[in-house]
Order: C-alpha cells, then structure tokens, then sequence
C-alpha cells in the first residue's frame, strides 16, 4: 500500500451480502484513504453496484464490517449514514423525475439544511452549464447524460467527504463522459474530496484512480496502482481491449 | 337558476369536506402505495374528539355567540391534535412492520383498524347519533326569485373559507418547505431519499399526521354542518372520500381537491334534480365511466416517466 499508516478513511472487510439467498459479494474487503481517488473496475453483474449500497446499509451486510473515519456504520441506518458526510451518486442515477432540476439540488443538500446551498448551486452551474440552462425542469425530462450530471451535482451538494460514484460514464456521448472525468479529477485536487467510483469504463477509470481493484463474481482479484492496472496483461485482455477512447 | 346556485352552494360544502378527507388518502396512497382503510374512521373519531370539547367549553362559556365560536376553534385544534395521535399510532403499530411484506397485509391490516376504530367508539360513545345544539342558524340571502330565496349560511361559509385557508397552508408546507419535499422525495424514490439522509420512517410518519389533521378539520366542519354524529359515519363518507381521492387521480393533491368538489356537485346537483335516493349511485357511477375512459384518474401521474 503507498499511503502512509494512517487508519483508511473507508475500511471494508470481509463483507458478505446476500440478496435472499443469493450471494452477491463473497468476502469484500477495499481500504479508501483519504484524499485517494479510489477505482472499482468489474463486468456486469460482478457485485459493484451491491458494494456502492451496501456500504449505505442498502442492504446491510451480513457478515464483515464496514468502518467509516472509525466508526462502524455497518449496522447504521442509511439515512444517518448519509449526515456522517458520504454522498452517493448510484446506479441509474436515480433523480426524482417529477422534481424541478433546482429541487433535485435542493434534496443534494438537505443534510446540511441548505447550509451554503447558493454558493454550492453557483459552484455546480459552473461545472454543469447544462443544468443552470434547465433549473426549473423537470429532471424526468432530461436527457440521460443531463440526469447523470443532475446525480453527480446533487451528490456535491452535501459537501461529502467521501463521494461514491457508481458508473457515471454509463451512457454517455465520450465528449461528456471526458468532462465528468475532469470533473472528479477536480474535486479531487482542488477540494480533497475522496472519490470512490466504480467503473465498466476501465481505461479513463484508472487513468484517474490512486488505486485500483478489479472485481470478479463478488470478489476481488486483483488490486494495486491505477497504473499498474492499466498495464497488467489479464486486465489488458478482459477489461481494455478496444477500450481506448 | 335559482336551485342552481342554491345547490352549487350546497354542493361545493359538501365537496370541501369530501376533498379534505381525500386528501388524506391519497397522501398515503402516494407515499407507501397503500389505501389506507381506517382513514375514514380517523375522520369519525375527529368529528367525535370535535363534539366532546364543543360541548365542554359551552358547558363552562355558554351558547353565546363568542362561546360557540371560542367552541369550535378549541374544538378544531384538539380535535387535530387527537386525530394526528390516532393516525401516528395507527402507522406505528398496524402498519409500519408490515412494510415491505406482501402488499395485501398493511390493507388486511387497514380494514382490521376500521373495524377497531369503529367499535370502540361504539362501546365508548355509544351506538345512538350524538348531537350538538343547533349553531350558526343565520343565513344570508343573496337573491331571491319567484319566491325562492337563494341563500347561504354562516356554516357554509365558514367551512369554505376555514377549507381553502388550510388547503393554502397545506400546498405550501408541501411545495415549499423542506418537509414537502422530503415527502415528495420519498414518494418518488424512498431509496435514493435515504440516501441523501432522509428518515423515510419518519417522513412517513408525518405525512399520517398531516392527512388526520386534514381529516380533523373535515370532521369538525361535518359536525358543525350536520349537528350530529355517529359512530358509523366514518364510512360512507370515508368511501365517498376515497372515491373522490381515485376520481381525481390517487396521489395527486389537486386532484383529491377536484374529485372531492366533483363528488361534492354530482350529489348535491343529482339530489335537486332527480333522485335523492340515488344520488351515491350517480356519484359511484361517474367514478366508473372516468376510470374506464381515463384509468389514471382525472389529474393522475401517467405511469411511465421519460428514463
């Protein structure tokens, strides 16, 4: 590991969901430090998703821990894990169809009572010009690629510590999928914002990361430096062939 | 004309009371897709909470004008106060454990409360109607025509005007306010509202409240305008509500408004011009041919949404 001995800002360890009785992830464990931009890259159905929620207690695991800045949160309900400062911009975005593009924002930041809501809505239409030009739509009428730049700004708006992004090149036009890499790059640098993000978009996912795991059938394989990855030959031929765009 | 506007007065009472109970219904509906069946007896228990602190204050204040309407305001907030308990209490032991079992169990639950509710205000209150003393008997005239005078009374007007100030209220609490839109969050996607650190157990909890709250304002206004109730009147018009709640499009607010005032016109309008006995028919018959040409109600959400 290259980061220092300072405990991971996330720590899962041995985690084991099950939906029913279907297994889903078989023993999980990924460390997130802070400051780290974190990669899961896996196939569908591999168990990506499963982690993104179950780290939100949706569902909860069954065995292993999670621990967040040293808190179990494993058992916690995922409403107060989400006021302990982690926001999640999950699988099919998931934005509130017939709210206007500003509520969506509004519910981003509802952990913080709006806080700095106007200063945060300003920082957001900075990065999404696209969502300034449609606040007072409604978000089920954007396009795909406009709802999943509405998840992502709804996620900045709570001014997470740690930001989960499940998939959010899926779908896109390359020419956005390019700016939303810029923009985890830049929250990141700029902000210190942790970034953990699963990706089937392999190539630019762990040209961005610090550290990279892959994910196989609930399990993970293979782990180390985004760099490393990139140039490992198995994750050449299962996850990158063809993938540079 | 004249039996026109009398009885677009009259009906449009009535529609206030049925909206402000499908209201109640349809806030539900929308949030844990679930008819929620003893709603209508929250509304009796209401109108009974409403008679009991009527006839307290006068009993200490007297039948003086400013006693009755002192009456009826301490009537009006206790008996909102009460009812929200009653409601709050209902989700939390009958229905809350039973989310996310199968679909059937919180209504088999629902009707068990109905019948609970029913019968203890039997036992507790009695099987005979109970009445206040007569109240507000003035009216005003508006115009008069071959002898048949057009008029409209204190009561109507007062619960006109105390529905449309609450209404007022309630669509901005809903629209506006964090609140409404934690429940209108949860109402699209309970998930995703959790994870943006939204207590969707709590969230659910005040939207029974704000639905018996509504409902105890209709109870009130129902005692106020008929003088009397009885333990059975949580159904009929329950019913009616909830058929007003689907006319309108269940889940949608404005709609329960607008099924409740179409309810509300159909009986009074179908009593003066055709057949008092069967005007339920004609309002049930109504709601049948719309949900035949219009399955989602009159301002329902079509199901599908643009992904």
């Amino acid at each position: 590991m290259t980061m220092t001995e300072k405990a991971p800002l996330l720590a899962v360890r041995g985690v084991k969901t099950y939906y029913g009785n279907i297994i889903a992830l078989k023993g999980v464990d990924i460390d997130v430090h802070e400051g780290e931009i974190v990669t899961m890259i896996g196939a569908n159905g591999a168990g990506k998703s499963t982690l993104m929620m179950t780290i939100f207690g949706k569902p909860q695991a069954r065995e292993g821990t999670i621990t967040y800045d040293g808190r179990d949160i494993t058992r916690m309900p995922t409403h107060e894990i989400a006021h302990l400062g982690i926001a999640q911009s999950p699988e099919g975005r998931r934005v509130f169809p017939r709210m206007s593009v500003f509520e969506n924002l509004q519910m981003g930041a509802s952990v913080n009572n709006l806080a700095h809501f106007d200063e945060d809505l300003e920082k957001v239409c900075a990065i999404f010009p696209r969502l300034k030009e449609r606040l007072q739509q409604r978000a089920g009428t954007l396009s795909g690629g406009e709802q999943q730049m509405l998840a992502i700004a709804r996620a900045l708006m709570s001014r997470p510590r740690l930001l989960l992004l499940d998939e959010p090149s899926l779908g896109l036009a390359p020419i956005v999928v390019r700016q939303i890499f810029d923009v985890i790059r830049e929250v990141n640098r700029k902000e210190g914002m942790t970034v953990f993000l699963v990706e089937q978009n392999a190539y630019h996912a762990l040209k961005l990361a610090t550290r990279a795991y892959v994910m196989v059938n609930g399990l993970i394989t293979m782990s180390g430096s985004g760099k490393e990855l990139l140039s490992d030959p198995q994750v050449k031929a299962a996850y990158l062939e063809g993938g540079h765009h | 004309m004249e039996v026109f506007v009398q009885q677009l007065i009259n009906g449009v009472t009535l529609g206030a009371v049925y909206g402000l109970i499908a209201i109640g219904y349809t806030m539900v509906f929308g949030i844990i897709g679930m008819v929620n069946f003893a709603h209508g007896d929250v509304f009796m228990i209401s109108a009974f909470v409403a008679l009991i602190c009527f006839m307290a204050v006068t009993a200490l204040a007297g039948m003086t004008g400013g006693a009755v309407f002192l009456a009826l305001l301490v009537a009006l907030i206790v008996s909102m106060i009460v009812t929200s308990l009653f409601s709050w209490t209902i989700e939390r032991v009958a229905y809350r454990k039973l989310r996310g079992s199968f679909r059937l169990a919180p209504l088999i639950s629902a009707i068990g409360m109905s019948i609970l509710l029913m019968n203890f205000v039997q036992v507790a209150q009695g099987a005979r109607n109970k009445p206040i003393p007569p109240i507000m008997r003035d009216t005003i005239s508006l115009f008069e025509k071959d002898g048949f005078v057009v008029a409209i009374s204190y009561k109507q007007i007062l619960i006109i005007l105390v529905t449309a100030i609450l209404l007022g209220i309630f669509w901005y609490v809903v629209q506006k306010t964090p609140l409404g839109r934690a429940q209108r969050a949860c109402e699209q996607d309970q998930k995703m509202a959790a994870l943006l650190g939204i207590n969707v157990d709590r969230t659910i909890a005040v939207t029974f409240i704000m639905g018996a709250a509504l409902a105890a304002v209709a109870g009130t206004m129902f005692l106020t305008y008929y003088g009397v109730v009885v333990f059975s009147d949580g159904f009929v018009p329950g019913v009616k509500a909830f058929t007003a709640a689907v006319l309108g499009g269940i889940g949608s607010l404005p709609g329960a408004v607008l099924g409740g005032m179409l309810i509300g016109l159909i009986e009074t309008f179908w009593s003066a011009y055709f057949s008092i006995d069967y005007k339920d028919v004609a309002a049930f018959s109504i709601l049948a041919i719309v949900l035949i040409f219009m399955p989602q109600g009159l301002l329902g959400k079509p199901e599908v949404e643009k992904v």
